[in-house]
């Protein structure tokens, strides 16, 4: 069971004068998927890149936990995985030299049993030499996954993981985001329902624009 | 060590894309051939000599240094970068890159120089070793948080040089009078003042870039 907790506590966005939400609080304390909701432009992959530390609030504090000890900034995107359909690859390199890269650059030693586990759960792994410039979009977004889970984090966000996947791709992620969430936290930012689905507590946007 | 993995990177996609290496080639065997066909056979004095050294690494430096940032934010590979390294890992690692871009060119533009300008004969070697290095060193982090910062904006090719002019002018200038003793035998205790300028340059440069970087990398 996890011992990460996330807090979000009077989270107000503006980008320029244009309120894309306020007074946003919540708290996950316990491992789960937990959906982000809401129509287009309402606000959800912002959201989902303050969670991750990427933007900043206009106000309000985020504040990630790791048994009972805040973590600090600058060490956020150890304990983070991210999934999005804007988060790009370096192409020039093949799928296993971005992922070395990234451990490296991580400072971690890259763990060869679980990428090649990941790989092969994403059916990638006879590609896996290929540059990614010549993978199809689907391929991409789940190599995207491998990027994203290969450092086991402890908390999973996800913005509209299914988008350009086929049938078996998406069950692979479904697979994914369950065995994820009963181990670990997983925020998962959709419009589509089948995603939802998979999320017993679901935030609505839409319910915070005053 | 995590920002000598990113050097590596971009080392590696440099290496694979050529995106800077080609363009700063093509900038100075077109800027240089400029210069020498328009002064023709006369001989020009070191003054203009040491001006036309700095202008060309100016320009060189602009046409090619900015790629590392420009070339992750036009790539989308930004957000990668914000998720496996913290701002401080990223500045370090751009930096070691430009620092190595900027030697490789200026030193090439240095021997391109001597073979090929009468006036370009350095009287004391060590002064324009040592005004080089700091030099360059100035040149390489102005540039690095010059890149972060126009990185992000639209107008990418004509804000770099035009932000990049009013800060690196004490370091040009600067250099350009280091350049000039050491064509003309100065020594070192007549150019301390002049070192003392580029060095405090370097290190104001360098705190206030670290100081400044996480603000910028966040959008």
């Amino acid at each position: 069971m996890t011992n990460y907790t996330l807090e979000l506590s009077d989270v107000k966005k503006f980008f320029g004068r244009r309120l894309i939400f306020n007074n946003l609080n919540f708290q996950i304390k316990k491992a789960g998927v937990y959906g982000i909701s809401g129509p287009n432009g309402s606000g959800k992959s912002t959201l989902v890149k303050i969670i991750a530390g990427i933007i900043g609030t206009s106000s309000g504090k985020v504040t990630h936990n790791l048994n009972g000890k805040e973590i600090i900034p600058e060490k956020l995107h150890d304990h983070i995985g991210f999934v999005s359909p804007y988060l790009v690859l370096y192409e020039e390199f093949s799928a296993w030299e971005n992922l070395e890269l990234c451990a490296k650059i991580r400072g971690i030693n890259l763990d060869e049993q679980r990428v090649k586990y990941l790989l092969e759960k994403f059916l990638l792994l006879n590609r896996k030499d290929d540059l990614v410039k010549t993978y199809s979009s689907g391929m991409k977004q789940r190599l995207k996954f491998i990027f994203a889970l290969m450092h086991s984090p402890a908390l999973l966000i996800l913005d509209e993981p299914t988008s350009n996947l086929d049938d078996e791709g998406k069950s692979s992620v479904y697979e994914i985001i369950k065995e994820e969430g009963s181990k670990n936290i997983v925020i998962l930012a959709s419009n589509e329902n089948q995603d939802l689905s998979l999320c017993p507590e679901i935030i609505d946007l839409k319910n915070f624009k005053e | 060590m995590k920002s000598y993995a990113l050097f590596l990177k971009d080392f590696s996609s440099e290496i694979r894309t050529r995106y800077a290496i080609n363009s700063l080639a093509m900038f100075i065997i077109v800027a240089i051939s400029v210069i020498l066909f328009s002064i023709g056979q006369e001989r020009i004095s070191p003054e203009l000599t040491a001006g036309l050294f700095w202008v060309v690494i100016f320009f060189t430096a602009m046409s090619g240094l900015s790629r590392a940032f420009v070339s992750e934010e036009e790539r989308g590979t930004s957000l990668t970068l914000q998720l496996i390294a913290s701002p401080t890992t990223v500045f370090t690692g751009k930096l070691i890159f430009n620092i190595i871009l900027v030697f490789a060119m200026n030193t090439v533009i240095a021997i391109l120089y001597a073979a090929l300008f009468e006036a370009f004969i350095i009287q004391n070697f060590s002064l324009f070793l040592l005004s080089f290095v700091l030099g360059n060193i100035g040149l390489a982090i102005s540039s690095t948080i010059i890149a972060a910062i126009i990185a992000k904006a639209g107008a990418k090719g004509t804000l770099y040089p035009v932000l990049s002019f009013p800060i690196l002018l004490p370091l040009i200038l600067t250099s350009v009078q280091l350049t000039l003793f050491s064509i003309d035998g100065t020594g070192f205790e007549k150019s301390i003042f002049e070192l003392a300028i580029v060095v405090s340059y370097d290190v104001i440069m360098l705190t206030a870039s670290y100081m400044l970087f996480d603000f910028i990398w966040k959008e």
